[in-house]
């Protein structure tokens, strides 16, 4: 309903004339969205010389906590099932995309470049080149905004974005010391050099290394930086348990009210069909408040349960070119408008992204604040998005650290990721951009707003932040 | 190495875990309104906790002065005495900084040992009585805690607190001084420093209502190995093995030169064997005694020097050096650049040769994994402070350079060229410095076109150890470019003098002719071993054949030879051709492998070089027997050490008897407990001194020859370089 009406909104000035051509509908329903488009600017973000490009659609798999179903997978198979998602929901045929883009983070080594496998895979020709990228949380934001590029330049006009990311297995490895002996194996000539290197073996080499959650530059782990970014900014364990919380009972809200369309089903090789997110367990506050803190012991905030948890995961967009997707008899849902990356100091304001990314990208898209309507920002750990929040709430920190003259202010919360977010819904490092791309789409249709707007922070103190804005429908 | 060994000690003594307390007032304590008028000690009551925040309001640091203590009995006993209160959070309003430790002042300040004594006891008090308090204290400390502050937090740290950007905070963890650990937070909506403080104390007042309700255990599960220990501990015979272990490790470093530690050995031992009563008794009338021995004044005196030199008394230079270039990347060279790249100082290592500039940066490189290896910085904190450097063959870049210090070798044709070279591409506000340890600065800037932007800038080796800094000016340079050496220097965390141009200046001039009487000792047939034992007796930290093999045996060679020509006889006694010959057969120290001893990689045992037997035996001097005991053979070195040193200031290369003292204490190692040369001859006597000179004179002529300075000071005993 609500997509009905966006429709002659924008193109027209907004009057009274509207009402009358949809007399049929009640007139209460038609007096809340007067009120609430009324505030809206209405104009189009759409710039002379600057091409549209627009997100055709957008799947994802179910998001599944790591060492579940997908246990015995491979990230590509994953990858795999994501694109064979979006083939069949836009129906493209297999050689009409140019290019593919996928994001990831932690790379299996067997499939560095698990997009072009995960191409293969899925059946796309096998003339469409394909790379992968990373940026730690903001990858796949990453594939799709290269996708933005390729187009913007001329160079595609049908790019499919996507990424992946598998926890259930990570690339454990031998000790250095371990390698080096085994790497000179391989070139050991006599049996005398074979069994001195052999020999050279001690137990201590044999401990292996295992891939951590944290900064490189600082050795610091993320739960941790979140842990003192929340005490920085004096949120609460209380405050961060409540965020949790909503995210949780929302997600459950929007799942069971079959909101979450993004979700394919996936036939899991020698296990059931998964349709499902397995993360979003609604708890209570008092429960929540039993977990003692994870990262900083004893007197730190952030908990197993107001973190966002280690997850399984794939998702896939399909970007085009308007005139393209037209062509191609595609109703698009969304224009990918504005973006912007920014990046700062990864010790002490390592999740600080969303704050430094907001303000940037609505300046760049002229808007403010108030004119979006649909938020959807990475949930990395609650205490994080307080953080930003009281971040993007404060003058002093606007004008201290980020030199602006004021704050940007904070999203409305009845705006904000009102479908869940990473920390019920789970957060696949590499997929979780894409995600938050097609949820704002999704929710700009099913709400009828007009300007969406995604953040999310990253590990190495980066960020990013785009503005969505939503096809007429 | 002599340097830091000195500060080591240094702080050790100066900064011990005595403390001191005084505190009249603290036993008739009364409820008055003198109690709003705190300066140093306030607190606030927050729910049932009560918060004590200390800040000195006249200085950076906080230290246990007897206001201070005043006010802290004070409080505390209003805290106990509050029914309201149940527990107490001690914390300092100072950002980095708990408490620094005693009062040097007040220590210094008293008369006797018995006022010392009596201090020591007032503060035992205090702290049995924090130590017994009736309500849980938490300590919460935030930076540098050393000394008296430490015994504030341990005995009253039911639970305790700390937090700090180091590796010292985890450690003090791991040795359970402290029981929790408060990481330093970024920047928030207010500032990271004041934030960080408000977070400590909301962590500490909820550890102290926790222990005050019983919610939080004090009970440390003691570990297998504790439990061990305790059982082994509880025999007499091994505590006795212990005491003796330990006693025999602390005369082998300190060579019973410093008598604090070993008090502190005897007052643990009465603590453990006669019970905390005797155990305090000792401990306060120990420090008593030993707060006013000369080795403590010599100390003190060194802190209070090392502070003084610390200071740019050239004012603030018009132009701040952001880009520095080195030329020549030797040992020197390098040290150099990895002082000045770490304090983020972009760097230009220029060296003629690939295979020296490799080596130099290699060493940059090995000095800051070091610490990486120690996890003083991290592998990524290490990388982008190498980012500063750059290494060349080239003058590319030197048209944006601040400062050039050269550090090529000690040839005054070269240090020409090269200064030419320089002028050519630098722009017109660079200074530049050289790097000599004994080349006249007035003949290196002889080439020069500008000689007021001319200095010298004498680095000790190795560079990022040794903390001194010597700048040589010539009646020709510039305030300003004085100036801004001294702030390079700082920057770069030296102690700096600041003294007259001269052959030598003024600690190379010190040090030649200490080494022409122990070249002379050797060829008298003393063995290094034995000279570097007589040495170390006296109290330097490194032997003086030792010190010979770091310096360099060539560069020895060429300052007893350049010195020799410029000061005439007085700087005879050794024959140089001894060490000429040593450099001839490539025994050029350490660097060489060979010098005085041999050097194998992979060991520390090493061995007098066997080769050298040769060249003394044909050099060979008798001795004589009435100046060769080991005591007369330890003042002959020093006393032709002193003698230069107060020469130096009787010339006016030396400013003040003060940097005189640092220089000789931090550059080469003069024995720290007699703190510096000067000091030394107020101590020891001029008149003793002079008659022991005299005697030499007798045997050896001049070179033993007191100078009028300190005739004069040996003629009127009321004379005394330091008041």
């Amino acid at each position: 309903m609500a997509s009905m009406l966006m429709n002659p909104i924008r193109s027209c000035s907004v009057s009274s004339s509207w009402a009358v051509r949809f007399d049929a509908l009640a007139v209460s329903l038609i007096f809340n969205y007067f009120l609430s488009v009324q505030t809206k600017s209405k104009k189009t973000l759409a710039r002379p010389g600057v091409k549209n490009i627009v997100l055709v659609e957008g799947v994802r798999t179910p998001f599944l906590l790591s060492g579940t179903t997908y246990a015995d997978l491979m990230p590509h198979d994953l990858a795999r099932a994501a694109l064979q998602g979006l083939l069949k929901r836009t129906g493209i045929p297999k050689d009409a995309v140019d290019y593919i883009i996928y994001g990831t983070v932690i790379q299996e080594v067997k499939t560095s470049n698990v997009a072009r496998e995960a191409a293969l895979g899925a059946g796309f020709s096998d003339k469409i080149p394909a790379h992968t990228v990373t940026m730690a949380c903001i990858s796949s934001n990453q594939a799709m905004t290269s996708s933005v590029g390729l187009i913007a330049a001329g160079q595609c006009d049908a790019v499919v974005a996507g990424g992946v990311e598998f926890m259930s297995d990570v690339p454990i490895r031998h000790s250095r010391k371990m390698r080096k002996t085994m790497l000179s194996l391989n070139k050991a000539k006599t049996l005398g050099q074979r069994l001195s290197l052999i020999g050279s073996i001690r137990l201590a080499h044999l401990s292996p290394e295992l891939p951590a959650v944290a900064e490189f530059s600082t050795a610091e782990t993320m739960g941790h930086s979140a842990d003192r970014l929340a005490a920085a900014f004096g949120v609460s364990r209380v405050e961060q348990d409540e965020f949790a919380l909503r995210s949780h009972t929302l997600a459950k809200k929007a799942q069971d009210e079959g909101l979450l369309q993004d979700v394919i089903s996936f036939k899991v090789p020698g296990r059931d069909i998964v349709s499902k997110d397995n993360g979003i367990r609604p708890s209570s506050m008092d429960q929540m408040a039993k977990l003692k803190p994870a990262f900083v012991k004893p007197h730190g905030t952030v908990t197993a349960a107001n973190s966002s948890f280690l997850t399984d995961g794939a998702s896939a967009v399909l970007v085009m070119s308007e005139e393209k997707a037209l062509a191609m008899g595609y109703k698009p849902k969304a224009y990918l408008r504005d973006f912007v990356y920014v990046s700062q100091d990864p010790k002490d304001q390592l999740l600080l992204g969303p704050t430094y990314a907001t303000p940037k990208v609505l300046e760049r898209a002229g808007l403010s604040m108030s004119d979006i309507d649909v938020f959807e920002f990475h949930e990395a750990f609650a205490g994080q998005i307080m953080a930003n929040l009281k971040a993007m709430d404060s003058d002093w920190f606007a004008q201290t650290y980020m030199g602006r003259k004021s704050k940007v202010g904070t999203p409305a919360m009845e705006k904000f990721n009102l479908w869940g977010g990473s920390l019920s819904l789970g957060h696949p490092f590499g997929a979780t951009g894409c995600r938050l791309a097609t949820t704002v789409a999704n929710r700009l249709k099913k709400e009828g707003g007009q300007y969406g707007l995604i953040a999310a922070c990253a590990a190495g103190g980066q960020g990013h932040a785009m503005v969505i804005e939503a096809y007429p429908q | 190495m002599a340097g830091v060994r000195a500060v080591g000690v240094l702080s050790r003594l100066t900064l011990r875990r005595y403390n001191v307390f005084t505190g009249p007032s603290y036993r008739s304590f009364s409820v008055s309104p003198a109690m709003l008028a705190r300066t140093h000690v306030n607190y606030e009551v927050k729910g049932d906790v009560a918060v004590v925040r200390i800040n000195d309001p006249n200085s950076k640091v906080n230290t246990l002065s007897i206001q201070m203590q005043k006010e802290m009995t004070e409080v505390m006993n209003e805290v106990w005495e509050n029914n309201a209160i149940n527990s107490a959070v001690l914390i300092s309003s100072k950002p980095g900084c708990f408490i620094a430790g005693a009062d040097i002042n007040m220590i210094q300040g008293c008369k006797t040992p018995e006022e010392v004594t009596k201090l020591s006891q007032e503060g035992q008090k205090m702290f049995e009585q924090i130590e017994k308090s009736p309500k849980p204290i938490v300590a919460a400390i935030n930076g540098s805690c050393l000394g008296g502050g430490l015994e504030v937090g341990l005995p009253s740290a039911f639970d305790m607190m700390l937090t700090g950007r180091n590796i010292r905070a985890d450690k003090a963890k791991k040795m359970r001084l402290v029981d929790q650990l408060v990481d330093p937070l970024g920047p928030g909506l207010k500032s990271p420093e004041e934030r960080t403080i408000e977070y400590l104390e909301e962590v500490a007042i909820e550890c102290a209502k926790g222990i005050a309700n019983k919610k939080i255990s004090l009970r440390k599960e003691k570990g297998t190995m504790q439990k061990i220990q305790d059982y082994v501990m509880s025999f007499p015979f091994v505590r006795n093995q212990i005491y003796k272990t330990v006693q025999g490790k602390v005369m082998k470093q300190s060579k019973g030169l410093y008598p604090a530690p070993l008090k502190i050995i005897e007052c643990v031992k009465t603590g453990v064997e006669q019970g905390p009563v005797a155990g305090y008794l000792a401990e306060s009338q120990n420090f008593g005694q030993l707060a006013k021995t000369s080795e403590s004044a010599a100390l003190i005196g060194l802190y209070h020097g090392q502070v003084a030199c610390k200071k740019n008394r050239f004012g603030t230079p018009e132009r701040e050096v952001n880009t520095l270039a080195i030329l020549g990347a030797g040992l020197m060279g390098a040290g150099i650049a990895q002082v000045s790249v770490d304090k983020g100082v972009h760097t230009i290592l220029k060296d003629t040769t690939v295979e020296g500039l490799a080596r130099g940066e290699q060493q940059v490189y090995k000095g800051l994994n070091d610490k990486t290896k120690k996890k003083s910085i991290t592998s990524f904190e290490r990388d982008s402070i190498l980012s500063n450097l750059t290494g060349q063959l080239e003058y590319k870049g030197f048209e944006k350079a601040d400062m050039v210090i050269e550090a090529v070798f000690e040839d005054i044709n070269i240090k020409h060229k090269v200064i030419k070279e320089v002028e050519a591409v630098i722009p017109p506000h660079c200074i530049f410095a050289s790097n000599t340890s004994a080349l006249p600065i007035k003949d290196i800037a002889a080439a020069s076109k500008r000689p007021e932007k001319v200095i010298g800038m004498h680095y000790f080796s190795p560079v990022d150890k040794m903390q001194l800094l010597e700048i040589i000016t010539t009646d020709k340079t510039s305030k300003d470019t004085t100036a801004s050496a001294v702030a390079v220097g700082l920057k770069q965390g030296k102690v700096i003098i600041v003294v007259g141009d001269g052959p030598g200046f003024y600690t190379t001039r010190c040090l030649a002719p200490m080494l022409a009487e122990a070249v002379r000792l050797l060829q008298e047939g003393v063995d290094p071993k034995k000279l570097d034992a007589l040495t170390t007796g006296f109290g330097f930290p490194v032997g003086l054949a030792t010190l010979a093999d770091e310096v360099g045996i060539d560069v020895a060679a060429h300052v007893a030879e350049d010195l020799g020509k410029a000061f005439g006889s007085r700087f005879g006694g050794g024959n140089v051709e001894v060490l000429k010959t040593m450099v001839d057969l490539g025994f050029k120290g350490r660097k060489s492998g060979k010098g005085c001893y041999v050097y194998q990689p992979g060991t520390k045992v090493r061995d007098v070089n066997p080769d050298i037997g040769d060249i003394l035996e044909k050099y060979k001097l008798t001795p004589n027997p009435s100046v060769s005991s080991d005591s007369e053979v330890q003042y002959r070195l020093v006393s032709r050490f002193v003698n230069e040193a107060v020469m130096c200031l009787q010339e006016g290369i030396l400013n003040n008897p003060l940097e005189g003292d640092i220089g000789a204490v931090f550059g080469l190692g003069f024995p720290p407990c007699l703190g510096g040369p000067f000091r030394f001859v107020d101590s020891f006597g001029a008149d003793k001194l002079v008659n022991k000179m005299r005697q030499y004179e007798a045997v050896y002529g001049n070179h033993f020859a007191p100078c009028q300075l300190l005739l004069d000071h040996a003629k009127d005993s009321s004379k005394k370089f330091h008041k």
